[in-house]
């Protein structure tokens, strides 16, 4: 089906302002720790971090699939900023109608594993708990996270990290993933609200999951695009090693995976909104798992095709290869998705496999 | 703005195709006993019942037999055949290629002459490509026709035709023969026919494949005569159409579905609560067929809107029998067993019949590595 035209003017113009502004020299200083602040700006100029809100809460209504498409770019330009944890962090508050920020924002749990949990205290709240390796909490203006309150789980929303102890931390494409724990830390009465229809830590795993997977496949194609540029220029044996069979051999496969991770991803974008949380967590579990095996191949691939220069922090290829490094293993491995298909699957039983596939694929195309 | 190389746009299928779906499923119902496992059986009685639903050349002009259904009703039709292990050999060569490349290439008479046969089932094709000394390298062909009075005469053989003892027809790509000189464009000279193989000079002999088992033929051609109508296309533009067809050939699901049977089998052995391991690896290669599935459906949309999948197609049958190339490999880490072909049990016999038949994935229809060329020719490599 053809891009809505609104869709393509969108991205085409997200794809200039990323390439324009999340440069190797804007990335390699961020990995210093200084966050991209111009960027940020840029970026949030175009509306797009809020822009899933509803009207009345500061956003556009816009699709959510055409803010993961916008997701890829930046996963293409390996844009060194909070975007998706934004965009989550505004879906969760707002649901529970809490206070926003314009500036970056994060949102956790990022791990499965983690719990926070909160206690009425006089007219408000007490949060005690851990939120492991949350991208960027040195550099947001609110941190909303969901706790488990008496009534079940509630939406926290805390100015900067409110009180939190930080043990810092950074992934291998240093991006920031600092573990937050919070020791009874108390909270006013409207910094805490009830989550929204279809919001939970569940669903915020999911979007986190998918929401990689999305910049992952932008990543590849980036990737992608390096390694097939270079083997046409660089010379060696007196041609370029794109004339070389063995070298286009492995350019196709890499060209290969990378068409399957984005369609991969898309499969998870589909699902958004259209179907219940099992074939969400079915759909966005595929695109987990397909994606990260595209990158772990992929990443190989690209590297081998550039050589040595591609070993290089001089080279721009680590920037999206780290990145993919890092984005497979977060809100879940790609094996960990895979167990959650398989799972889903064969409770499914045996018989059904092929109308529970169908069945999944349908709902959304 | 870096645009894709590769076209995989998300689809909706329409309401038609939906409904397609639960037709099909019936009808499955109705023929639980034709459904078998990766066998391509060759059943003209069941391609007949085929023909009278209306499901072969579906996607055709009314005029020449089809019912101008739409791409994605055909898409769903494919894959629920595919994935039941239904018998369609013995039209499935016409229905995906041979009456497509008629429709563009052909003239009227053969347009009203062949696509209502093998629309109704009852036309069988096969296709006359492979020679001894020319696999995949199509235009080394060395079987030559000669401009006689009235028509041509051809003599050559072909090798690795699958069904031929069964089959009608076959369109026969070779070349017209040049007086004995070499043509610099390898592709110079290269012509289709429609060759009606009861013809005189025609003789088809066996080739088993490694299962013991008889899908492949050599034909041999001795001064075989084939009249002009039943020249396909132009003289000298064999090469086009044969492109023409292998994108059809290709963009087909069934190169990831073969095997759909032994993953679930592979589903049943694991049973409702599987550890952990196991979980994961069905897992992955579950995800990895949905993802086909996407992308299938993304080209039966460029089919639908009239574009060449011919990249595209390329690119999914690589992860397609790559795919389908790890299904015994993993089924034999997570369920161990000694195969054999004629085994009660279920499992057992189909991981004899996969190992055996995985070889054959990445060869037919154009080796893993002349598709891979393709892809490399579509990303400006070469």
């Amino acid at each position: 089906m053809a891009m809505r035209d609104e869709t393509r003017m969108l991205l085409e113009s997200m794809n200039r302002l990323f390439e324009d502004k999340s440069t190797k020299q804007v990335i390699d200083r961020a990995e210093t720790g200084v966050f991209a602040a111009d960027l940020w700006r840029a970026v949030a100029e175009t509306g797009v971090p809020l822009a899933a809100l509803p009207e009345s809460a500061g956003g556009a209504d816009a699709e959510w699939a055409d803010l993961f498409a916008v997701l890829r770019v930046a996963g293409r330009f390996s844009a060194p900023i909070p975007l998706a944890e934004t965009m989550l962090a505004g879906w969760v508050g707002a649901s529970a109608g809490l206070e926003l920020s314009d500036g970056p924002m994060t949102v956790g749990p990022v791990r499965g594993s983690d719990r926070l949990s909160i206690e009425r205290d006089g007219n408000g709240w007490v949060l005690s708990g851990k939120a492991s390796r949350l991208p960027y909490p040195g550099s947001v203006t609110k941190t909303i996270l969901i706790a488990d309150g008496p009534d079940g789980e509630m939406a926290v929303a805390l100015d900067g990290v409110g009180g939190a102890g930080i043990v810092p931390g950074k992934n291998i494409a240093n991006e920031p993933r600092d573990t937050l724990s919070f020791t009874r830390v108390r909270l006013d009465a409207d910094a805490v609200g009830p989550l929204g229809q279809g919001v939970s830590r569940g669903a915020l795993y999911r979007r986190g999951a998918l929401a990689r997977a999305t910049m992952m496949s932008g990543a590849l194609e980036r990737a992608m695009d390096l390694a097939v540029g270079y083997a046409q220029e660089r010379v060696q044996f007196g041609r370029p090693i794109s004339k070389f069979q063995a070298v286009q051999q492995n350019l196709a496969v890499l060209a290969g995976q990378t068409a399957a991770a984005v369609a991969a991803a898309n499969l998870g974008i589909q699902a958004l909104g259209k179907v219940d949380a099992e074939r969400e967590l079915f759909l966005i579990g595929v695109a987990k798992t397909r994606v990260g095996e595209a990158a772990t191949l992929a990443c190989e691939i690209a590297h081998q095709v550039h050589g040595a220069i591609g070993f290089t922090k001089e080279y721009a290829l680590q920037l999206s290869t780290r990145r993919l490094w890092s984005w497979r293993e977060e809100f879940g491995p790609d094996p960990e998705w895979a167990a959650r298909v398989g799972a889903y699957a064969c409770a499914n039983g045996a018989d059904g496999l092929w109308e529970m596939l169908t069945a999944a694929q349908t709902a959304i195309a | 703005m870096a645009a894709p190389v590769f076209r995989f746009d998300p689809v909706e299928l329409p309401p038609e195709a939906l409904k397609m779906r639960v037709e099909v499923r019936e009808f499955i119902k109705e023929h639980a006993h034709l459904m078998g496992f990766s066998k391509a059986d060759f059943n003209r009685d069941f391609s007949k019942a085929m023909g009278r639903r209306g499901w072969i050349g579906m996607t055709w002009p009314k005029r020449y037999g089809g019912r101008e259904r739409t791409a994605f009703e055909r898409f769903v039709l494919i894959e629920e055949m595919l994935a039941a292990g239904a018998p369609l050999s013995a039209h499935y060569t016409g229905d995906r290629q041979s009456g497509p490349n008629i429709l563009r290439f052909g003239t009227e008479e053969q347009k009203m002459f062949f696509c209502p046969k093998i629309a109704a089932g009852e036309l069988s094709f096969c296709i006359g490509m492979s020679e001894p000394n020319s696999g995949s390298d199509v235009a080394g062909t060395r079987t030559r026709a000669v401009k006689i009075d009235g028509g041509y005469r051809i003599n050559g053989s072909k090798l690795w035709t699958s069904n031929a003892h069964r089959a009608d027809y076959c369109i026969l790509f070779c070349k017209m023969a040049s007086d004995g000189k070499e043509e610099a464009d390898r592709h110079a000279g290269a012509t289709q026919f429609l060759l009606d193989l009861k013809t005189p000079g025609v003789e088809i002999r066996p080739v088993l494949n490694l299962l013991g088992e008889h899908h492949f033929n050599e034909i041999f051609l001795t001064d075989v005569f084939v009249p002009d109508n039943r020249l396909l296309g132009k003289e000298g533009n064999g090469w086009n159409q044969l492109t023409s067809e292998l994108s059809f050939e290709r963009s087909a699901p069934d190169r990831f579905l073969v095997l759909f049977q032994m993953l679930r089998e592979m589903v049943r052995m694991a049973g409702p609560t599987p550890d952990r391991a196991t979980a994961a690896a069905l897992g992955k290669l579950i995800a990895q067929l949905a993802t086909l599935r996407g992308m299938s459906l993304s080209i039966a949309g460029m089919l639908q809107d009239g574009y060449d999948p011919n990249n595209e197609s390329a690119v999914v049958k690589d992860l397609g029998t790559r795919y389908e190339q790890d299904i015994p490999v993993v089924a034999r880490q997570l369920f161990p067993t000694e195969p054999e072909l004629e085994a009660i049990d279920t499992y057992v016999s189909m991981i004899a019949r996969s190992t055996m038949n995985a070889p054959r994935f990445s060869i037919q229809g154009g080796t893993r590595e002349i598709l891979r060329g393709i892809i490399a020719r579509g990303l400006g490599l070469r």
